[in-house]
């Protein structure tokens, strides 16, 4: 018996584990479904139906199948800091976490400080291997962050307000004084981009081939860099502009104003997708979540706002400066505001960030960009004194795709890479707030009116609802049967009412329309200007 | 405190040796890849476009005959070999892969009409205009492999002679009897120089003949009095007769779904009919503009290949109102034969100009042996093409074809024409008494009756 008994737990055991690994799955599932099914319900035709339903089942099975790789089959896990006891993680020092992290990483946390030609600015490759460093005062270098070596320097001897790599690390674009460059690798200008003017912001959409540009004017350009055609010359008309990030999610361009206005734009409008007010008072740093329905943005208000860009509202507001703002693949935000960097993490899963980290450089230092690492723990840190490189544990994607960004690329798989991307290049007008309504039907515009079977139908309903209605028991006489039938017939008519309304109308405009043919028909044309103008 | 950091060494990613593969990591994440579906969408434009450029269905012409080709039978034992059949009484063997005669039967006197052959490929049957019947036995295939520069011709096995001319002849595919049509259908045993049995309904000539490739006793032959008649071997009297508006040239039975064949009709259309329904067509396949003069259903049973009067060969879904493709050169003529190869990949036709020309199925398809790795990739392209084929681009690109100018005016034409019956039979409708005019259905319009 008792045997019988423990053999009957053990299976009881083993059971809710298998649950519980198939709860965790379809929850993982989730994300590789990409929303909801169709509703096949409503489908009248019952072949398509039949395909679609083949469709969905076929959708299901690919996303259980990915969701079973991604929990069994990535080689990395997740960073972390987790604070034991009575410390608090954004009390931890770099120091401190260097110390505590293997000796591969603690190499990863460095400062370098180059006092003479900042302040700084920085930029990563997709793959997070390479990085460009660019100082105001014309210093260009390109450093190779998995051997830490410096792939090259060049001095330009002239301002660089931004640096930006194009779609590997053989090209990167520095908005200097007047223009635009292009330089390869080897510090070979390649092309001056005279038509973009004296830039303030560069970005590279890199699924579009496009270089998107700011200049001092607010002029939005974007020129493929591909086939060297301006695709889009753009003018805000809101005036000077330093702030410019593309949302990942779709492509889209956003620039923050003097105004307090953020603005976004597609290249193939000439007026912005969205206009919103976001502070009083200039905005100084956004930034988008790489799933690309919340945008943070700060004021010099004293404010950094999160926005849904779902329905365009604040989800948050803090009260806090920042100078620069970025978010991590893992959804951490970075703030860069004087010396103080602070990194805060949405722990609740609510979008409601609460501080994670903090790092403050040397007195006197002015940070002036921060950019995580893609698929490292790492950020970056340009400021006035040089760069510098910090840990976050928990900011990178730990897994990645060798087809999408590979930090171990050899020179033959980045040009076999290369190809493949030029042949997917996207065209500008697959840039829109919404990326997943390609290949889907538009809803239809009209809405349809019920026909009248359904309005007579309806009526009746109403009418036999306002019969069975119950009466209260009145007193006094009032509870007389006459009194009551009077009061169940005015319910039907207040029921009616509303109905037949709708119906005089429909009709009197039905008749108008005739009326208005008929007198278009009785006159000849040249007589029908004479005719009476109906009094209204 | 705890803390963890990403962290990866290179030689846990990097392959140990350089002729090791490079390793390969997958990360799934949807938030990886943005614009995921626009990016698919360039794929599918991209690989129409690509289907379009390799488009080159025409693989070669096999020329030899002295007058136009009038009919072809497959060779279902043997996957390169295919027998013609012309109308100056020659008969040849092709291999298909070296395009060569590889051996001529000589005998008939007048055209050849109907070739066939028996279903284990040994023998080979054919008829003519000069009231014979002949059986042939089949080289074997060893003989198909060796040299191709002696002139191989053979003797008839046996020579029936009878009554009338035959115009086509079937073979059944289970068992040794064979069914010729001529002024009434008979049936033939191989063995026995008379037809054990003959077949009579009305007067008229039946012009072509085949049989159900699922039930054995069961054929079906179209005559010149417009009528399609379905017989059945085992009762001695025909079984049922379809009347049409215009002559049927051809049949073929869809050889996955038996019940189901397809008439190729004189009136440009392909009526695709179950057998056990013969008041209306399962399908009307339109696009000729000429008399349709042969079908053959490909041996998957999701196409059928026809060939036309209009110098045109055509490719149906078996479903499909529309062909999904027409080949046509300047050098063909008006097509009298077609065939579907027994591993459905290629297409055969015969036409007035002498020549066979062989085509292949899937007009940008590659051939030879494709690697893992390109037949994926292909895959993939279809199912991305597919899932976008609704969209303005894709569907565009992939339904344009380049049409002789003829056949594009004549297509104008027809379809000018046909508009304006429409219209008419609209006004007629709207100027009728309600219900005295009920709309018919284009797969009933071309039937006149069905006969029990």
């Amino acid at each position: 018996m008792g045997t019988e008994q423990e053999d009957s737990k053990s299976e009881k055991v083993v059971s809710s584990a298998d649950k519980d690994i198939t709860d965790e799955l379809d929850l993982i599932a989730k994300k590789y479904l990409r929303g909801d099914g169709a509703n096949l319900e409503v489908l009248k035709d019952k072949k398509l139906r039949g395909q679609l339903a083949v469709r969905e089942e076929l959708y299901s099975k690919s996303a259980k199948a990915a969701a079973k790789a991604e929990k069994w089959l990535n080689p990395c896990g997740e960073g972390y800091l987790e604070a034991e006891g009575l410390e608090k993680p954004w009390r931890a020092k770099q120091p401190s976490i260097v110390h505590e992290v293997d000796i591969l990483s603690s190499r990863k946390a460095f400062d370098i400080v180059l006092p003479e030609l900042g302040p700084y600015t920085v930029d990563y490759t997709s793959s997070g291997r390479y990085m460009a460093v660019a100082g105001r005062k014309g210093h260009l270098a390109i450093m190779d962050m998995k051997s830490m070596d410096l792939v090259k320097e060049l001095q330009v001897r002239e301002t660089v307000r931004d640096v930006v790599f194009l779609h590997n690390e053989l090209y990167f674009a520095a908005a200097q004084k007047k223009y635009p460059y292009i330089y390869n690798r080897e510090g070979t200008e390649l092309h001056c981009l005279k038509e973009h003017g004296a830039v303030q912001k560069l970005q590279f959409l890199k699924n579009h081939f496009l270089l998107a540009t700011v200049n001092k004017f607010g002029q939005l350009h974007y020129q493929d860099i591909t086939m060297g055609d301006m695709v889009a010359n753009l003018r805000t008309g809101l005036g000077r502009c330093d702030v410019m990030q593309v949302n990942p999610f779709n492509a889209v361009v956003g620039l923050g104003h003097t105004c307090g206005k953020v603005t976004m734009w597609k290249p193939t409008s000439a007026v912005p997708l969205v206009k919103m007010l976001c502070h009083h008072g200039p905005i100084s740093a956004m930034a988008y979540h790489p799933g690309g329905n919340l945008m943070a943005t700060a004021g010099l208000d004293r404010k950094i706002k999160l926005w849904d860009l779902r329905k365009f509202e604040v989800l948050h507001t803090y009260s806090c400066h920042a100078k620069t703002l970025q978010f991590s693949q893992k959804g951490l935000l970075a703030i860069g505001n004087g010396s103080l960097v602070q990194i805060w993490k949405d722990s609740s899963g609510d979008q409601n960030y609460s501080r994670y980290m903090s790092h403050s450089m040397a007195k006197g230092y002015q940070v002036g960009k921060v950019m995580f690492q893609p698929y490292e723990d790492v950020l970056g840190l340009g400021h006035s004194m040089g760069m510098s490189c910090i840990l976050v544990p928990g900011s990178g994607e730990p897994n990645f795709d060798s087809w999408v960004a590979n930090p171990f690329e050899t020179s033959k798989q980045r040009r076999e890479k290369e190809v493949h991307s030029l042949l997917d290049k996207l065209p500008p007008e697959t840039i829109m707030l919404d990326p997943t309504k390609i290949g889907t039907m538009r809803p239809a515009r009209k809405k349809e009116q019920p026909s009248k079977q359904e309005m007579e139908a309806e009526m009746e309903a109403a009418i036999a609802a306002a019969k069975s209605a119950p009466f209260k028991k009145k007193t006094k006489g009032r509870n007389k049967p006459s009194r009551r039938e009077k009061k169940k017939q005015e319910g039907v008519v207040k029921a009616k009412r509303p109905f037949l309304d709708q119906q005089m109308k429909e009709e009197e405009h039905i008749s108008k329309k005739k009326q208005r043919i008929s007198e278009e028909v009785q006159l000849p044309k040249a007589l029908q200007r004479f005719a009476r103008k109906k009094v209204v | 405190m705890k803390v963890k950091v990403i962290s990866r060494s290179t030689e846990e990613f990097t392959r140990e040796r350089s002729n090791d593969l490079q390793r390969v990591f997958r990360n799934f994440d949807p938030n990886l890849r943005p614009q995921e579906k626009a990016t698919e969408y360039v794929r599918a434009v991209n690989s129409a476009k690509l289907e379009k450029i390799f488009a080159k269905p025409f693989i070669g012409a096999m020329d030899g005959h002295f007058d136009a080709v009038s009919c072809m039978a497959k060779n279902p034992n043997h996957l390169k070999g295919i027998f013609s059949g012309s109308m100056d009484g020659d008969i040849r063997l092709w291999d298909m892969a070296s395009r060569q005669t590889v051996c001529q039967f000589p005998g008939h006197q007048g055209a050849v009409r109907g070739l066939t052959a028996s279903t284990d490929g040994r023998i080979l049957v054919s008829c003519g205009t000069d009231c014979t019947v002949r059986l042939w036995k089949v080289p074997n295939s060893s003989v198909m492999e060796s040299d191709e520069s002696s002139d191989n011709s053979s003797e008839p096995l046996a020579v029936y002679v009878w009554k009338n001319a035959f115009w086509a002849v079937d073979h059944q595919w289970e068992g040794d009897q064979f069914a010729t049509a001529g002024a009434q259908v008979d049936i033939w045993d191989h063995n026995r120089s008379e037809p054990i049995r003959s077949f009579e309904w009305g007067k008229d000539t039946a012009i072509s003949v085949r049989f159900n490739p699922g039930e054995p006793n069961v054929l079906a032959t179209s005559a010149s009095d417009r009528s399609i008649i379905l017989y059945d071997l085992r009762l001695s009297s025909p079984v049922r007769k379809l009347i049409m508006k215009t002559k049927t040239n051809s049949i073929s039975w869809n050889p996955m779904e038996p019940m189901n064949f397809t008439a190729a009709n004189e009136d440009c259309n392909c009526y695709s009919y179950d057998c056990r329904k013969l008041d209306e067509a399962k399908c009307v396949h339109k696009d000729h503009v000429s008399a349709v003069m042969d079908i053959d259903y490909s041996p998957t049973g999701r196409e059928f290949v026809t060939g036309s009067y209009d110098r045109t060969v055509r490719i149906f879904q078996y479903n499909g109102g529309h062909s999904r493709e027409i080949y046509h050169t300047k050098r063909m003529q008006r097509v009298f034969c077609v065939k579907f190869s027994c591993d459905a990949s290629y297409v055969i036709s015969g036409s007035d100009d002498t020549n066979l020309r062989l085509w292949k199925a899937k007009a940008s398809e590659q051939l030879g042996v494709l690697l893992p790795r390109e037949r994926k990739k292909q895959e993939y392209l279809e199912a991305v093409k597919n899932r976008y084929k609704h969209l303005p681009e894709v569907k565009r690109i992939v339904r344009h074809r380049h049409l002789p100018k003829p056949i594009y005016k004549a297509a104008t034409l027809r379809r000018t024409m046909t508009e304006a019956d429409r219209r008419k039979a609209e006004r007629r409708k709207a100027h009728s008494a309600p219900g005295s005019m009920p709309t018919e259905p284009m797969r009933k319009k071309r039937i006149i009756k069905e006969v029990e």
